[in-house]
């Protein structure tokens, strides 16, 4: 666990992004604010749509535009806003200081260039080497992702690895120029359990090594409980709840962050008869949000949930919350 | 690849004899009678006499057979004679056209030229302008230039060239006066000044034709850059940090241009098939021009070599789309 006050590499406040689409407007992040510090991993969870890939894109240019707009914030990587710089410093972000791993790593390498090509590219971008020590770095890079016969492997095209070494290709590609801050997006949704346990522990690893900050996002509960110093919970575009990762599972407080630790199945105790849904439609993200997003499927819903947007509130050290209701603002034990 | 190219050439031969004679057997059951032209004056006996002096005499399979040979084996063997001064095909049959009783061959060749000229530089044109276009208007989708492009298009795909042929003629040959409007097939390039003429002369009907073929390249080229676009691995190159050029001109135009490859070499015996309408309204003595008199004229020597030879071509440039797509594209293996 790195310490608590190490100063944030990465500070995002207050983003704010739009896509602009025939049928009007999607505000698909509304005010969302975080923090990570060196060698920190940050979870970020919430269910498809909430909005979690679109802030992280948003960070540094990734997205589309147009469609969309960063309609406000601040993004500040070691205190510079990302959100202010020139498309060319950008650039020298991107790749550079903020590596990026994707989702789907069957389609995110190029087909028709060689993984070596595709390694090299932004080592020489960003490092500045020849040919033949960007190879070598290549090797190397890898040899760390734990990809066999590294140096043979250069000349072969994406379509003669697996979805799990690609993943690592991917893996390798990011991590090429040293970053200080990695996003990970759901990188191992897609694989297999076995590789995805490799390859947590290949980036577990690199962390403690390399003092990256980390985000990751994903839908496995059980992957963050496992890796995550802190957990950051979106719904429809905005962080509902954000607290360190045993708080967060032990004393969840946010309606939605509940039903979504309920959705767990066990296999300890008595079976439950169907697998717990949470009941209703994400929300539309129409507008911006007047009113908590989460209002018509949560069980605790009163007048004021209709009438205003909750802000995060401070319920415990380091653990925020935004949600009106008072079983929100007091502690578990108190429940009992 | 070797073993595939190989492989492919070897079928290619039956595929081609069947179609040779398909199109024999078309042209025999085909009404129409070489001596059509002759007056009426002549009498039947005499007639049938020219007949058997074209060889029409004869049962229909060994008619094919002969033309089998003419066109494999004793053609080939006068090009050997031609370019290395050999007697190889001498006192030989070659196949005669019925309309001035001279080898096709020779007709085709003195032809051939005026079609590479004018439908070749047509298509290199049009390759050169549809591919940065269709890169540009896909990256600015829906931006004006995109839009304009759009329009260009659909004119260039709904106008036929009898028309757009005609137009442009009209204006920029009677009333300008900047172009010939008529292909003068015997300028000889021998000078600037000539070569000067040669271009001018050039100029509407390779305009005509390259609109045509820009019209459908460059949408083509479009659509597969929008495909690529959007791809994951467009974002990943991004995410590197690379310049936009380097985005777009490396990682995307690469996978856009393995369709746009082939669908340029499929195109290319069309090159050589001519533009029969084009040449008829600019009067350029082209290969299409040979094919339509010898139709009208029912030479059947001529137009049967003359399908045929675009056969083989077809024939063969889809080997050569095959063999460039497995280049291009490491995802596929032939073997
Ligand atoms: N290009 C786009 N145009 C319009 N709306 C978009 C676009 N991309 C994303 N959105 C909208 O933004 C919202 C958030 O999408 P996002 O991809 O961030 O979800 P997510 O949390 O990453 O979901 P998942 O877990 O499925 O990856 C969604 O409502 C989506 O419809
Ligand atoms: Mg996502």
């Amino acid at each position: 666990m790195p310490a608590g006050d190490a100063r944030p590499v990465l500070e995002v406040r207050d983003l704010r992004t739009v896509f602009q689409t025939r049928g009007g407007e999607v505000h698909a992040v509304n005010s969302v604010s975080f923090d990570v510090k060196p060698g920190e991993l940050l979870g970020v969870v919430g269910e498809s749509g909430s909005g979690k890939s679109v802030t992280m894109m948003s960070l540094v240019g990734l997205l589309p535009m147009p469609p969309a707009e960063v309609r406000g914030g601040e993004v500040l990587l070691d205190g510079e806003d990302l959100l202010k710089v020139s498309p060319a410093r950008l650039r020298d972000v991107r790749g550079g200081e903020v590596g990026f791993i994707f989702q789907d790593p069957m389609t995110s390498l190029n087909p028709v260039f060689t993984v070596g090509f595709q390694i090299i590219e932004p080592i020489r971008r960003h490092m500045g080497l020849n040919k033949r020590q960007a190879r070598e770095r290549a090797v190397e890079l890898l040899e760390l992702v734990g990809i066999p016969g590294a140096r043979g492997r250069l000349s072969d095209y994406p379509h003669q690895f697996s979805g799990g070494m690609r993943q690592r290709v991917m893996i390798a590609i990011a991590l090429a120029c040293d970053p200080k801050v990695l996003i990970a997006d759901e990188p191992t949704t897609a694989l297999d359990v076995t590789i995805q346990a490799q390859i947590l522990e290949i980036v577990e690893d690199l962390r403690a090594r390399l003092g990256m900050a980390i985000v990751w996002i994903t839908h496995d509960l059980g992957v963050v409980a496992g890796i995550a110093d802190r957990v950051m919970v979106m719904y429809g575009g905005q962080v509902v709840e954000h607290a360190p990762v045993h708080p967060l599972f032990n004393d969840p407080r946010h309606p939605y962050t509940r039903a979504l630790l309920r959705t767990i199945p066990t296999v300890t105790g008595a079976r439950a008869d169907k697998l717990q849904v949470i009941e209703g439609q994400p929300p539309m993200l129409g507008a911006a949000p007047s009113a908590c997003p989460f209002r018509d499927r949560c069980p605790l819903a009163f007048d004021r949930c209709h009438a205003e947007n909750p802000l995060r509130e401070v319920v415990a050290p380091n653990h925020d919350v935004a949600c009106f209701h008072p079983l929100a603002h007091t502690a578990k034990e108190a429940v009992a | 690849m070797l073993t595939f190219t190989i492989r492919r050439l070897l079928f290619a031969i039956p595929t081609l004899l069947f179609i040779a004679l398909v199109i024999f057997l078309l042209l025999e059951l085909a009404p129409g009678d070489p001596m059509a032209n002759v007056p009426l004056t002549v009498p039947s006996e005499v007639k049938e006499q020219m007949r058997v002096a074209l060889g029409l005499g004869e049962p229909m399979h060994i008619r094919f057979w002969k033309w089998i040979i003419q066109f494999f084996w004793i053609e080939p063997l006068n090009v050997f004679d031609a370019l290395f001064g050999t007697g190889f095909a001498e006192g030989k049959l070659r196949i005669i056209s019925w309309q001035n009783r001279a080898p096709v061959f020779i007709a085709i060749a003195e032809r051939i030229p005026q079609t590479l000229w004018v439908v070749g530089t047509a298509y290199v044109v049009a390759i050169l302008i549809a591919i940065p276009v269709g890169i540009y208007s896909a990256y600015r989708q829906y931006s004006i230039f995109d839009q304009a492009g759009t329009f260009v298009t659909m004119v260039g795909f709904s106008v036929p060239p009898f028309f757009s042929g005609v137009l442009v003629i009209l204006i920029f040959a009677v009333q300008l006066r900047w172009f010939p409007s008529i292909y003068d097939t015997t300028l000889e390039v021998n000078s600037w000044e000539a070569f000067g003429m040669q271009v001018r002369q050039m100029f509407l009907p390779v305009m005509v034709l390259a609109l045509q073929i820009t019209s459908q390249l460059s949408r083509f080229m479009r659509a597969s850059m929008l495909d690529n676009l959007n791809q994951d691995y467009v974002r990943t190159a991004r995410a590197k940090g690379l310049r936009e050029n380097t985005v777009v001109l490396v990682h995307v135009l690469r996978n856009s241009m393995i369709p746009v490859v082939t669908v340029i070499a499929l195109g290319v015996p069309s090159i050589f098939g001519g533009a029969i309408i084009t040449e008829q309204v600019f009067k350029v003595n082209g290969i299409g021009q040979l094919l339509i008199t010898a139709i009208q004229a029912n030479d059947l020597p001529m137009v049967q070599t003359l399908t045929f030879i675009f056969a083989v071509l077809i024939v063969l440039f889809n080997l050569i789309a095959d063999v460039l797509y497995g280049m291009l594209d490491p995802r596929i293996r032939y073997d």
